[in-house]
């Protein structure tokens, strides 16, 4: 007894400190100078650039994860094939890099004295200190998300349904989006919170390929650095409270619909009884 | 009424592998067929390539005489149950035997009165809502089943439909099925490697073993007259003894007489069910009482001599009456069995000393 509650006390006092704490200092010092300052904050052109920006760059990312996800657990689940094993540790690749070595790469790669720089710049492409670059870096940096939820359980799931529904009619279409999609439809979901809230909060792969021109190429959590670096305190700590909303955001829907759902996630869940 | 299926020279190889090789089978309409043999006999790959989940290397299948290989799996018309039920787990049992109807883009109203007849013949109407890992194995099982039968298939194919239940369960849902067979009068092939169950279900079996038909029959033939020494082995307890026949007489090569056969003299093999082994007390008998194990209403007896052991099998009662005892003294007669020759072809019954002037009888009548 003593043991456990040691335990839950350390556990807690934990989360209290590097969980609880730092949430409580972002909103109250966001809301240090009042609520009307608060809100000034956030609507400031810059900001409200940088809230469209991050958007734009989820927008795209997540679905294209989203996407590649799907395929790769496809392949990985469904078929044997040379390169398999290759696949399965590449899709970890982000997750073992730093951030800003991703954001180095694609300098090296795209940048204007980068191996196809020349070539971009000829033909008016921009892509490092602009948007497209920033997109890349995020979708790399987020790609295992989907990935890693789905495959485990594509996995686990095998085949048979599948071929159940080939031998009551179905065809091609029908057995994906009856079947194979619906059957992942939670892990899919898992991976999509979890790549999108990742995706919002990039900081070090953006960091270095956006170029950080205020106002221009800031997301979110580059505004927050430099609004910071500019000693506008409670700015930063308005603009990181909506990336701590985001994240709160997140975690209510997630257990919402866990909630709401819980019957058929359990159904789903639960290893094939033989 | 009903649908036949012609099954012929049907060849399928994985990578080096004959796993089917040249195949031919005629299933007549409105039966309940089973393919019995061991795992890895083939007899699974034989109906995923009726049901249309594979494709043969070559040969021909046609259901109604219609060429299946050209049809997909949608046009043949076959009701398929996984041996792990493959219930899509995402879906409620009511939509889990919809999903053909709705496939087939069938009207709402349509769907729910079939859905509602078929959860009445499962009897789980009340279980409609559940999802399929909210069920117990024999409800997986009748839903899979329910499931199979809402498109109105014309073959039924189940592979190992029993398997994964405990026993109880097991009788239970074979009758069950036996029953819906008569009453649906479907053409049904099942997969199974227990040869109890085979048995016990089917009106013709099909014995199977490394990618070819062994025999074919009904279940009294095939355990009467088994094809070859592996059929007979797959179907039960044998006891195997080496021996000869010489003037149609048949001595084990350990020395003492099995009966007679009506055959030529020569080497071969004898089968002998351990119900065909009668054993009796005799103070000086040449066998000797091992070990008796009963098991409720019959009994086990190990007899050996000069180091040889054979397996008898009788009724507590006989057990009783016969008074036999461990380490007791015993003569054993042999009232029937089979011979085969070294290949395990061949065959040739094995027939009781006592009805030797049968054997006569019937040497000439052939």
């Amino acid at each position: 007894m003593a043991v456990r509650n040691i335990l839950i006390t350390i556990a807690l006092a934990f989360m209290t400190l590097f969980l609880v704490l730092p949430l409580v200092i972002v909103f109250s010092e966001a809301l240090s100078a009042g609520i009307g300052t608060y809100f000034n904050a956030l609507v400031d052109p810059n900001v409200a650039d940088a809230i469209y920006l991050t958007l734009i760059i989820a927008a795209v990312a997540v679905p294209a994860n989203l996407i590649f996800g799907i395929m790769a657990s496809w392949c990985i689940a469904k078929f044997d094939f040379v390169g398999r094993n290759i696949l399965i540790t590449l899709i970890d690749l982000p997750f073992s890099i730093s951030p800003v070595i991703a954001g180095l790469l694609e300098v090296l790669l795209f940048g204007l004295n980068g191996l196809l720089g020349g070539w971009l710049s000829d033909h008016n492409i921009q892509i490092i200190f602009a948007l497209p670059g920033m997109i890349l870096a995020t979708t790399f940096v987020t790609f295992p998300f989907v990935a890693r939820e789905v495959i485990p359980l594509a996995q686990e799931q095998g085949n048979d349904e599948e071929e159940a529904a080939v031998t009551l009619g179905a065809n091609g279409l029908q057995i994906f989006f009856r079947i194979s999609l619906p059957k992942l439809r939670w892990g899919l979901f898992y991976g999509v919170l979890l790549c999108n809230a990742r995706a919002m909060g990039e900081f070090g792969a953006v960091s270095v390929v956006s170029g950080k021109i205020f106002g221009q190429t800031d997301t979110l959590s580059l505004a927050v650095e430099s609004l910071y670096g500019s000693y506008e305190i409670q700015a930063a700590f308005a603009v990181a409270s909506l990336l701590a909303l985001l994240a709160l955001l997140t975690l209510v829907l997630k257990a919402g619909l866990e909630w709401r759902h819980r019957d058929e996630i359990h159904a789903v869940r639960r290893k094939r009884a033989t | 009424m009903s649908t036949e299926i012609d099954i012929a020279g049907v060849v399928r190889r994985f990578g080096p592998h004959t796993v089917l090789n040249a195949v031919n089978l005629a299933v007549r309409p409105g039966e309940l067929l089973a393919l019995l043999g061991p795992s890895g006999s083939g007899k699974t790959t034989l109906l995923r390539l009726i049901a249309g989940l594979d494709q043969p290397d070559s040969g021909t299948i046609k259901i109604d005489r219609a060429d299946a290989l050209r049809a997909r799996p949608k046009e043949r018309g076959v009701g398929f149950v996984f041996q792990h039920y493959a219930l899509f787990r995402h879906m409620s049992v009511f939509e889990n035997i919809a999903f053909a109807l709705r496939i087939r883009k069938a009207p709402k109203p349509e769907v729910n009165a079939r859905v509602t007849e078929l959860l009445k013949l499962i009897q789980l109407e009340t279980l409609a809502g559940r999802y399929p890992a909210q069920l117990s194995g024999g409800q997986r099982q009748r839903v899979a089943l329910a499931r199979a039968l809402a498109s109105q298939p014309r073959v039924l194919l189940l592979d190992e439909p029993f398997g994964a239940l405990d026993a109880v369960v097991r009788r239970d849902l074979r009758r069950w099925l036996r029953q819906l067979h008569e009453e649906m009068n479907i053409t049904t092939i099942f997969v199974t490697h227990d040869q109890e169950e085979a048995f016990d279900l089917a009106d013709r079996v099909v014995i199977m073993n490394a990618g070819k038909i062994v025999q074919e029959g009904t279940p009294i033939e095939i355990y009467q007259t088994p094809a070859n020494a592996f059929v007979h082995e797959f179907l039960g307890e044998s006891n195997v003894l080496p021996a000869i026949i010489r003037d149609n007489s048949v001595y084990a090569a350990a020395g003492f007489p099995l009966g007679s056969a009506c055959a030529a003299d020569g080497e071969v093999t004898a089968y002998v069910r351990p119900h065909h082994v009668v054993p009796s007390a005799d103070p000086e008998g040449a066998w000797r009482v091992q070990r008796i194990a009963a098991t409720g209403a019959h009994a086990r007896v190990s007899v050996g001599r000069n180091g040889l052991t054979i397996e008898a099998a009788m009724t507590a009662d006989a057990l009783l009456e016969s008074r036999l005892a461990p380490e007791v003294n015993a003569n054993v007669d042999f009232t029937g069995g089979t011979l085969f020759d070294k290949d395990g072809e061949g065959r040739i019954r094995l027939l009781s000393a006592a009805s030797q002037a049968s054997v006569v009888r019937e040497g000439a009548s052939t």
